[in-house]
């Protein structure tokens, strides 16, 4: 089950990423040599092995419901690319 | 004041206390190397000339008044550029984050501004983390500056290099699987990786979140630890940073390895360059001189570590990545509506590796692929991870190479480097990121001009052994302490 530019093409549609045809026919060919190469996991035996998703073996970590300063409005705003009476603008949605 | 240059943090800070040096002749000396050096060697992507020159000021001032004296007050040192810095730019070496000025500081900042270290840049790095060269940075790549032929290594190639190149004394970088340890040693200094959530990663810009830890790069293991107990520590800000009881690091610095059991992964020489493994013979070699009981053993997973890794990081690195949108910080690119607005600036905002990482990441978590691609690895990675800790059980770390070879050759302007892969000359340095696992590249002597670096993987907040360990090799043998890289030395 290899990649192909269309597979390549739906999952950037997913990703929100525009990618011009060069860029559609070199990530395919990378990701082809990728797949290709995490084929060999199929040779481990992993039944009734439980998934990592974290290294260590954590619970929930709670903080003290306490109020805090937080950012600064101005400053988080300032690196935004439009906003409008302290909201962040997006184009027109509808 | 060339003479001040490639020396140590701890050396320096006895010239300091002494009144034998200024923290304003430091700052400047580093500075001039800077102006001499990086224009060929490109370590970094910002200078932080005038608010350095202040700091060192306000520093000496301190010191007058008998202020100051944390172990690395006075201290330049440069920053991985995936490390926000409050109001300096942080750009990731990335279009996307070209302008972005975070309204905060890392807390590794915060810790290295508490111990009164001097900022003098941000470094160069693979665009996002995602590489193993520098040669993804939106930027430039960085060039080695034992041989500027050859890539500093990466992710983190900058700061590797900015140590290497004497342009500051230590640095901070991140290693999701050797992106502190790789350029580390090919660059030819220490590279500490800690710990899984030894370091607090909060303000360290995410690209895969279990796996991404600060580390830091130095030029002996007393350095590393006096960085180490600097920016160690729970962090609200971070859920997964933790408080360790062992943080007295330079305690650790004992020259003595008798009786110490270390055992050899047969599976990290193989495939190995000649010189490499003639290296790592020869330390093996000295620390049984030197009494310690080295014992070969075999870890068969390994092999399955880079595959496995490359797909939890892109999985990861997509989700993280999702962020940049065009809407609360970083670049836009203007469009009729919102979804062409998102499209156009993840186009033309990310490179190609990222493009790459985030859409292979996105194919292995869509609901098809997640089963065999991404839940396998992360079954495969519960392996590996079981492996190395039951032999931590029996061993007090492991030796291994940190890379199969030397640097490689940068690919050349205008010449593409992605058939190279991404993170392929991570496999040696992946297996203890996958399991959290603390470890540590040295230098080791040299070939064909090019260091050569040796990685001891240790137990979880087992630091400490890494460091005696290393210390005790440097104590022993030259070979730790490679020739500074001077411009133009092949």
């Amino acid at each position: 089950m290899g990649m192909t530019i269309e597979k390549v093409r739906s999952v950037a549609d997913l990703a929100r990423i525009e990618l011009t045809a060069e860029e559609e026919q070199r990530i395919t060919e990378a990701l082809q040599a990728v797949l290709k190469q995490t084929e060999a996991l199929k040779q481990v035996n992993t039944e009734q092995v439980e998934p990592t998703i974290y290294v260590r073996p954590l619970q929930n970590v709670f903080r003290e419901d306490e109020v805090q300063e937080g950012l600064v409005m101005e400053e988080v705003l300032a690196n935004a690319p439009e906003t409008e009476n302290g909201c962040f603008k997006v184009p027109r949605i509808l | 004041m060339s003479s001040l240059l490639g020396l140590t943090a701890h050396q320096l800070q006895g010239l300091l206390e002494k009144k034998e040096l200024s923290c304003a002749e430091l700052v400047k000396a580093h500075l001039a190397k800077i102006e001499e050096s990086d224009g060929e060697i490109k370590a970094f992507t910002r200078v932080t000339r005038e608010a350095a020159l202040e700091q060192a000021q306000a520093m000496d001032a301190q010191r007058s008044r008998g202020e100051g004296l944390a172990p690395l007050a006075g201290i330049p040192m440069a920053l991985s550029d995936n490390l926000c810095t409050k109001g300096i730019v942080t750009t990731c070496s990335s279009r996307m984050l070209e302008n972005f000025r975070p309204p905060y500081n890392a807390t590794v900042v915060e810790k290295l501004q508490e111990a009164a270290a001097v900022l003098l840049g941000k470094c160069n790095l693979d665009e996002f983390g995602l590489g193993d060269s520098t040669e993804s940075s939106a930027f430039f790549p960085t060039r080695n500056p034992h041989d500027l032929q050859a890539s500093a290594g990466g992710a983190c190639g900058g700061a590797a290099a900015a140590v290497a190149a004497q342009e500051v004394v230590f640095a901070l970088g991140s290693d999701a699987g050797g992106s502190v340890r790789q350029p580390a040693a090919f660059c030819g200094v220490i590279g500490l990786k800690p710990t899984y959530g030894l370091v607090s990663g909060y303000g360290l810009i995410a690209a895969g979140s279990s796996l991404d830890q600060v580390g830091c790069f130095t030029r002996d293991f007393t350095d590393g630890a006096l960085v180490l107990e600097s920016i160690c520590g729970a962090d609200v800000q971070d859920s997964n940073s933790v408080s360790s009881p062992h943080t007295d690091f330079t305690k650790h610095l004992v020259n003595d390895v008798k009786g110490l059991k270390i055992g050899l992964p047969k599976e990290y020489i193989e495939g190995v360059a000649p010189k490499v493994k003639t290296a790592y013979e020869q330390a093996v070699a000295k620390l049984e001189e030197l009494g310690a009981v080295c014992e070969e053993l075999s870890l068969p997973h390994t092999k399955y570590a880079l595959p496995c890794y490359e797909i939890v990081l892109a999985a990861e690195a997509s989700s993280n990545l999702a962020r940049y949108d065009g809407v609360r910080y970083g670049l836009r690119v203007e469009a009729e509506d919102v979804e062409s607005m998102y499209n156009k600036t993840r186009g033309q905002g990310f490179g190609e590796e990222a493009k790459k990482q985030i859409l292979f990441g996105t194919y292995v978590l869509s609901a098809q692929q997640y089963q065999d691609y991404y839940l396998k690895a992360l079954k495969v990675r519960t392996l590996i991870k079981q492996e190395l800790e039951q032999a931590l059980e029996k061993y007090d770390c492991l030796l291994t190479p940190t890379t199969p070879t030397v640097a490689f050759n940068l690919a050349g302007k205008g010449k593409n480097h992605h058939g190279r892969g991404g993170v392929q000359t991570h496999g040696l340095t992946c297996p203890a990121s996958l399991a959290g696992l603390p470890a540590v590249s040295f230098p080791f002597g040299k070939a064909q001009g090019r260091p050569i670096g040796l990685q001891l993987i240790g137990r979880a907040f087992g630091e400490g052994m890494l460091l005696r360990v290393g210390y005790t090799l440097e104590q022993n043998t030259d070979l730790t302490q490679l020739s500074p890289a001077v411009k133009g030395e092949r």
